[in-house]
């Protein structure tokens, strides 16, 4: 029998504030152990949340770009439990009032070729909130330490509808979730500082199946490939249960990435009770709609949008979008210079090709190269116009990613300005032919290729500094003469 | 209404350990509060908007700016067991 794996993903993003979701002390990361608290992150008597501004903006924008409908009033909740994660024994975070819901996040299945766009797809979602983050236990062998740096950091939940059926299915949902919130600058989604956090819901049915199988929830899931391995995994797990003749036991497992396993986390039987009840302490928000206009005033463009306009307006090939757009800085960078030059293609295959391997050389950012955009366009217009050769124009581009020197002030320092002196060009071209009577003959004889036997003549007098176009052109008109 | 109220797990919710005595007591009182509560649910409300608070004020926030908090050793003075400049608790499983 064949069977359908259903995927829902829970994502938690921490959004990008200086100071944490209910108090103003710094929200950080990598910093020494409970350096970062204060009364209200301790819950210590008597004190007050007061909620970030920033995060809620934050919150509306990750709405926005994602096409949710934003409440117009919504309120904050405790949800109550023991855990020494949190100070308070509850969490402030949102039950029946979150801020976003509904939306979707647009995907891109891997096409049938690297350089083949795949096809997209709608993966709706149900609702996003605000929470506030817990500290961090780090587990001993007979004890735990905590550190409460991280508690209080204003925290995303992005929940999305069972609507995915495979790995790659929720690898691109991460992958395009994340590209979202970067651009809108919401967070910096580094996985590797718990900024973004996956939980998956799997289950699987047999094909045709309308009704949802019983659901597993795989954790730690800490980096975009562990999800992706991780669910591929326990959907082949569910598939062996299910065909050993076993059933499959609502539970939470942890997926181990390195050795590739999942094991059961003992879990009690009965469903969590957290008796969520409103915040007193906390007045409810109400957004109305000059805050969200504004807001929508300051969303991006979306990756996939940027992606295809760059396609249409610039005709520039998928492989070198897929490249550029992941890159909010490298896009804007190609686009000037796109606009800069006319040239949009030849710009495109400079910034792939020369500008990402001298960045990765040089072990640098764009923000810190001194090549600009008009020096990418004024490189092209060189080579474009025949001043400049191709060859040359690779080591040309070097030294200007090296000194920030303008192109034409290279080309003229290193006197690799192309031979253009037309009377010059023409002897070189009948001194060639002159040289060459076998190449002379084969060429009358109607083998075009033939005329490559001149060419290296040529390129060897002029010491490789004349222009291939202009030198064909040229012994073409003087052999149709002879 | 009050022979929903399941008293032991009321009291794990809370981390209580309650004597014989003390959840026959216990049990009577919020008994008593639920049996309220029913009295509440008997009103008509269907008019008037839900709300979690008494008083219309929205949109309580401060500006995103941060300040110092608490000197890492007056974070930890509280804590009955520190560490390398963590509070120490029993290991304890999520869930468990």
């Amino acid at each position: 029998m064949n069977y359908e794996a259903v995927i829902g993903l829970e994502v938690h993003v921490q959004v990008k504030t200086r100071s944490k979701m209910f108090t103003r002390v710094e929200a950080g990361y990598g910093r020494a152990p409970n350096t970062l608290t204060d009364p209200v992150v301790l819950a210590l008597p008597g004190v007050l949340p007061v909620m970030n501004k920033v995060a809620l903006d934050a919150i509306i924008k990750a709405g926005l770009m994602l096409g949710c409908e934003i409440a117009p009033v919504c309120k904050w909740d405790r949800k109550n439990y023991f855990y020494p994660d949190s100070p308070k024994n509850y969490q402030i975070s949102q039950y029946d009032q979150p801020i976003c819901r509904g939306g979707f996040v647009e995907i891109e299945l891997p096409g049938s070729a690297r350089n083949v766009m795949g096809e997209h797809k709608r993966i709706p979602l149900t609702r996003i909130h605000l929470e506030e983050d817990v500290g961090k236990l780090n587990h001993e062998t007979v004890d735990s330490l905590i550190d409460y740096n991280r508690a209080g950091t204003p925290l995303m939940e992005i929940v999305s509808e069972p609507a995915m059926h495979s790995a790659e299915e929720a690898f691109a949902y991460l992958t395009s979730l994340r590209q979202t919130m970067i651009y809108g600058g919401i967070s910096d989604c580094d996985m590797e500082k718990g900024q973004l956090r996956c939980d998956a819901n799997i289950s699987i049915r047999p094909a045709g199946e309308t009704k949802l199988g019983t659901k597993v929830e795989l954790k730690n899931l800490n980096s975009i490939s562990f999800v992706r391995d991780g669910i591929a995994h326990e959907i082949k797990r569910q598939v062996a249960v299910i065909q050993a003749g076993g059933t499959i036991v609502q539970e939470t497992r942890d997926y181990d990435g390195q050795t590739g396993t999942s094991q059961s986390l003992r879990t009690k039987e009965m469903a969590h009770d957290y008796r969520y009840f409103p915040d007193p302490d906390l007045m409810p928000v109400k957004v109305d709609e000059a805050w969200k206009a504004r807001i929508k005033s300051e969303c991006p463009e979306l990756p996939f949008d940027k992606q295809r306009r760059f396609i249409e307006q610039y005709q520039v090939p998928y492989t070198i979008t897929s490249v550029l757009v992941p890159d909010q800085e490298l896009s804007a960078f190609f686009e000037e210079a796109a606009k800069l030059s006319g040239k949009p293609q030849q710009v495109g295959n400079w910034i792939v090709n020369d500008l990402l391997r001298e960045l990765g050389n040089a072990r640098i950012g764009l923000a810190e190269a001194k090549v600009k955009p008009a020096h990418i366009a004024e490189l092209v217009k060189l080579v474009d116009s025949g001043t400049l050769l191709s060859n040359a124009a690779k080591d040309v581009f070097v030294e200007v990613f090296q000194t920030g020197d303008s192109p034409a002030a290279v080309v003229d320092r290193k006197g690799l300005k192309a031979e253009t002196n037309a009377g010059e060009l023409e002897q070189w071209c009948r001194d060639a032919i002159a040289a060459n009577p076998k190449s002379l003959a084969d060429f009358k004889a109607g083998k075009d290729s033939a005329i490559n036997g001149f060419k290296g003549f040529i390129m060897k007098a002029a010491k490789g500094k004349a222009n291939p176009k202009l030198v064909d052109e040229t012994l073409r008109r003087l052999l149709a003469g002879l | 209404m009050s022979t929903d109220l399941n008293i032991d797990h009321v009291a794990n919710l809370a981390r209580l350990a309650l004597t014989p005595e003390e959840k026959a007591r216990f049990s009577a009182q919020l008994g008593d509060v639920l049996g309220h509560i029913e009295q509440l649910r008997k009103i008509d409300v269907s008019g008037v908007e839900a709300t979690a608070h008494a008083y219309p004020v929205f949109n309580v926030w401060a500006d995103d700016v941060a300040r110092p908090g608490l000197p890492v050793e007056a974070a930890l003075q509280n804590a009955p067991e520190h560490r390398d400049n963590m509070i120490v608790v029993p290991k304890v499983v999520e869930g468990e």
